[in-house]
């Protein structure tokens, strides 16, 4: 099985191979599912001109956040980044180039990606700037724009359960990005909340095959939630 | 008087009919939730990966696993699936929800929509939003009929930058109830004691006032 064995036991090992100037995907929406501590090795580690690809941008001091604060990320391509002031001034400045990409064509982008298709047809954002240069076409009396895949040469994921041959499972709303980046990554790294022996998830219940993913790591997680909202 | 939010959100959910599959968006629609009429039940998709949304948790049942598009903790409803973003947008953009509410700046009597972006201010992306209004069949706007400045919001042509063409059928508004067809706007309700004159002199596109225009009932 030692082929198979894509555990490694520490962050250096988990993102060896990473350089500037490379294209990352983050898995996660808002902070829900976010592979935290990759991030933060990434942003120990120092790389600059990333090119990132994740729905939001974290928020200031967590998530993609911190490594806006670094100026290590030189391209976002995300649909939502409202909830970072620093990022605000980035895109204003120049500094960064931000390409807004509507959620569901963001989605399909990297499935398409990851599954050898480089391209496909949309209805969304024709006749609005999103659709500004792409090619057009007509189906059944209906407009589509073209949108081209997204890879990345590193995808970072979060799921809840790995076993040791990167079968992945998510929990809750946190799967969101996670299971299509894991396709569209040269290199998939897992972070997960636990590891089990390969045989212990019931197949029928793994999101994410392993085929897909190069290495798992143990993360701890703070979990840190955006709007804390209760029944009153 | 003109609508609250509440009442708008109440006459919205007058919409809502029975083995409804919903898309509520963020401000006024998401209050839709709470006039749900008796004896209707519906099914709240949340684009990030949730359908069956309950009501928000109890402190002791906060799960920062799951959240709603608004980054908000929530609960889910009997009957709930969690799945991935591009399965979602598949629901939406396959045409599978029933009915999307959502909020706008700006809209045309062609059914454009302008929701996203105000240019010279700061540009937060257009999320889901896209999405939802190319891929859904049924689509409810909740919208000020003007703003502050008492400037038309109804237009002849969206002078902001689209979120979507050609696909808006329906507008709440703090005034009015109308539909969109054959390039016109269409008043089909009036809030309890709004004059018709006033909706006219607050609707800058082409406006059709043709047959009956009831008040409405919330």
């Amino acid at each position: 099985m030692s082929g198979f064995n894509k555990v490694v036991n520490d962050y250096n090992a988990a993102l060896a191979g990473l350089d500037n100037n490379m294209t990352l995907m983050v898995g996660g929406f808002g902070l829900c599912g976010i592979p935290e501590g990759l991030i933060q090795r990434v942003h120990d580690m120092g790389v600059t001109g990333l090119t990132c690809i994740s729905n939001n941008a974290g928020v200031d001091g967590f998530g993609l956040g911190i490594l806006l604060e670094k100026r290590q990320i030189s391209t976002m391509i995300a649909s939502y980044v409202g909830e970072n002031a620093l990022f605000e001034e980035l895109s204003i400045s120049g500094e960064m180039d931000v390409i807004l990409t509507p959620q569901g064509s963001l989605a399909e982008k990297i499935r398409a990606g990851g599954a050898g298709i480089p391209a496909f047809y949309t209805a969304t954002g024709y006749g609005t700037p999103v659709g500004d240069d792409k090619e057009v076409r007509e189906f059944d009396g209906r407009p589509y724009i073209m949108e081209t895949a997204l890879t990345a040469d590193f995808a970072l994921v979060k799921a809840w359960k790995a076993d040791t041959m990167g079968n992945l499972i998510y929990r809750k709303t946190t799967q969101n990005f996670n299971p299509m980046m894991a396709t569209a990554g040269k290199i998939t790294v897992a972070e997960v909340e636990e590891i089990v022996e390969a045989g212990e998830l019931d197949p029928d219940h793994i999101h994410t095959p392993g085929i897909y993913v190069q290495r798992v790591i143990q993360g701890n997680f703070e979990k840190r939630i955006e709007r804390r909202t209760v029944r009153s | 008087m003109a609508l609250t939010r509440e009442q708008i959100a109440q006459r919205i959910a007058q919409e809502l009919q029975d083995g409804y599959y919903v898309n509520l968006g963020i401000g006024i629609p998401t209050l839709v939730a709470n006039y749900i009429p008796t004896g209707v039940n519906v099914m709240l998709q949340s684009e990030n990966g949730l359908l069956g949304m309950g009501p928000y948790p109890t402190e002791d049942a906060v799960d920062p696993d799951l959240i709603n598009a608004g980054k908000e903790t929530v609960t889910t409803a009997t009957g709930a699936a969690f799945f991935s973003s591009a399965e979602s947008f598949a629901m939406i953009r396959g045409g599978h929800v029933d009915l999307t509410v959502l909020g706008a700046f700006e809209v045309d009597v062609n059914g454009d929509i302008a929701s996203y972006m105000i240019p010279g201010k700061l540009v937060k992306g257009m999320g889901g939003a896209m999405d939802l209004v190319a891929g859904a069949r049924n689509i409810v706007v909740a919208m000020a009929h003007a703003n502050k400045q008492g400037e038309s919001k109804l237009l002849d042509k969206c002078t902001l930058p689209l979120t979507g063409v050609n696909c808006i059928n329906k507008v709440v508004t703090d005034l009015a109830v109308l539909e969109i067809y054959d390039g016109a706007f269409h008043l089909r309700e009036r809030a309890p004691g709004v004059e018709i004159e006033t909706i006219q002199s607050l609707t800058s596109g082409k406006l059709v006032i043709d047959g009956e225009v009831r008040e409405m009932v919330l």
